[in-house]
């Protein structure tokens, strides 16, 4: 019952979110901070890690596919491939769940319990559009961007690890990222990202939102967030799957 | 002028507002004091709309302000200011955005031209040289003086104090109840402040309601206050030092 309750709440706070905003200007500005915020802080994070995980694939396929009769090309294909339909959306997205969205749970639980959110209702203002939209915005516009970087940089990272440890030769690692090179992969990613993007951001602004009380429940909701969303993220990845990939 | 009617509020299955009826007066200071846990905090916020009505009638100039559209009381808001009890301001914005957010949101002035009245207003308040800090970077005694600033800078019909005095010393205490009367009298502001404080009810209270478990126990002014012979009052204004020493002055 508690999650058709929480159900119930999500749907009426994201029609606050989306009702029609007092000053447009303003969103504007707010969007370029949250940008900041959420977006270009979490560059460094997603960087380090894609690099790593992409090595760590590279040498990980590598040292498992030691049969004569398996092309060593396939080695790179299958870091391409694993960064490209699961590592640089569904990965990224839980560590953003956790990096942005307890931020977001908590930046707001905490406008919550120190009243500045009834400051912004008694000014007369939407305080869920106003503070909500748009972190939301700011998530779809940047995490896609985050996901193409991560791309990028995991493909980097195995080609960076087969030149220091040539577990594969690096002709045989540029042949893989290359061949059978599926476009639709990344649209699929893309479609991805942006669905998570919304999730992190309006679930953990949800918690945030309705937190009662004090410190110890502005913690709460933080914690509540990042696992709720990602849930939800895993849930999502696999009904996405299902209707993007499904022949 | 507010008026309030036979307002009942409940949270659980507890009555916490049992049918006030109230006015508060225009250019006044009206005080709404009573023990912690006496519902006068929630009786602020139903007033003003954080909480909604489970029965009677707010008016706002004889406007009814509750169970109207949204529209109608987003418009009864702007002529709002409010003073909450931890200041709440807006911690990732300075002292002077703080009090141009109001402006930004409701006016088409210039970007000048809201400096220019923010700077008013935290010159009217006292405040100077603060206007780049931010709220964790200044005391509370500022952060009231900013939340007072803030609350004014639209010029509000409607001034609403929620225990100004809270978590300060005597001294500043007694500087930001003047502050807050002198601007009520200046603009001439419908002012409620919730309060426990009786050095305010003594200092700025023109008139005073005293809630007791949910219900208007009491109504006077500052000088009735010390007539009383009603129990549960009496026993709170005891609770004050200043006001014991004042009632055996008196009695002498």
């Amino acid at each position: 019952m508690k999650l058709f309750l929480h159900i119930g709440r999500y749907c009426l706070l994201m029609l606050k979110v989306f009702a029609k905003p007092e000053k447009a200007s303003i969103y504007y500005r707010q969007i370029i901070k949250e940008i900041d915020k959420i977006g270009l802080n979490s560059i460094g994070i997603v960087l380090i890690i894609s690099v790593f995980m992409g090595a760590v694939i590279t040498l990980q396929t590598a040292y498992n596919f030691e049969s004569a009769f398996v092309p060593r090309y396939l080695i790179g294909l299958g870091a391409r491939d694993s960064m490209l339909l699961e590592f640089s959306s569904t990965m990224v997205s839980l560590i953003l769940a956790g990096k942005v969205g307890s931020n977001i749970a908590s930046e707001i639980g905490t406008m919550r319990v120190t009243e500045q959110i009834d400051a912004l209702e008694i000014m007369g203002i939407n305080s869920a559009g106003h503070l909500i939209l748009p972190k939301i915005i700011a998530a779809l516009f940047f995490f896609p961007i985050l996901c193409a970087m991560s791309m990028i940089t995991g493909i980097a990272g195995g080609y960076l690890s087969v030149l220091l440890t040539n577990a594969v030769t690096p002709g045989d690692y540029e042949y893989g990222i290359h061949i059978y090179f599926v476009p639709f992969y990344i649209i699929y990613a893309m479609v991805k990202i942006l669905i998570f993007a919304f999730i992190i951001a309006s679930v953990s602004a949800y918690f945030g939102y309705n937190v009662k009380g004090g410190a110890i429940n502005v913690g709460k909701a933080s914690t509540q967030a990042v696992v709720y969303s990602s849930v939800l993220i895993l849930l999502f990845n696999v009904i996405l799957t299902e209707l993007l990939l499904a022949k | 002028m507010i008026e309030v009617k036979n307002l009942k509020k409940k949270f659980a299955s507890k009555q916490v507002l049992n049918g006030i009826n109230a006015v508060f007066d225009r250019g006044k200071i009206n005080l709404i004091i009573g023990q912690s846990g006496s519902g006068k905090t929630v009786l602020l916020k139903t007033i003003i709309g954080l909480y909604e009505v489970d029965e009677g009638d707010i008016y706002y100039d004889n406007r009814v302000f509750n169970g109207t559209k949204s529209k109608f009381k987003k418009q009864i808001r702007k002529e709002i200011g409010m003073v909450f009890q931890g200041g709440a301001l807006f911690d990732s914005e300075t002292v002077e955005q703080n009090v141009m957010f109001p402006l930004e949101m409701f006016t088409e002035m210039t970007y000048e031209e809201k400096r220019e009245r923010a700077n008013f207003c935290l010159k009217r308040v006292e405040l100077v040289n603060a206007n780049n800090l931010f709220p964790s970077e200044i005391s509370g005694g500022m952060q009231k003086r900013v939340a007072i600033a803030r609350a004014i800078a639209l010029n509000p019909k409607y001034l609403f104090c929620d225990e100004p005095n809270s978590g300060l010393d005597p001294l500043t205490s007694i500087v930001i109840d003047n502050l807050i009367k002198e601007i009520a009298q200046e603009y001439n502001m419908t002012t409620i402040i919730n309060t426990h404080d009786m050095n305010s009810v003594m200092e700025i209270g023109d008139k005073i309601i005293y809630i007791y478990e949910g219900n208007k126990w009491w109504e006077g002014n500052n000088e009735e206050i010390f007539d009383t012979d009603n129990k549960e009052l009496n026993a709170f204004i005891f609770a004050s030092e200043k006001m014991k020493k004042l009632k055996k002055q008196d009695n002498l």
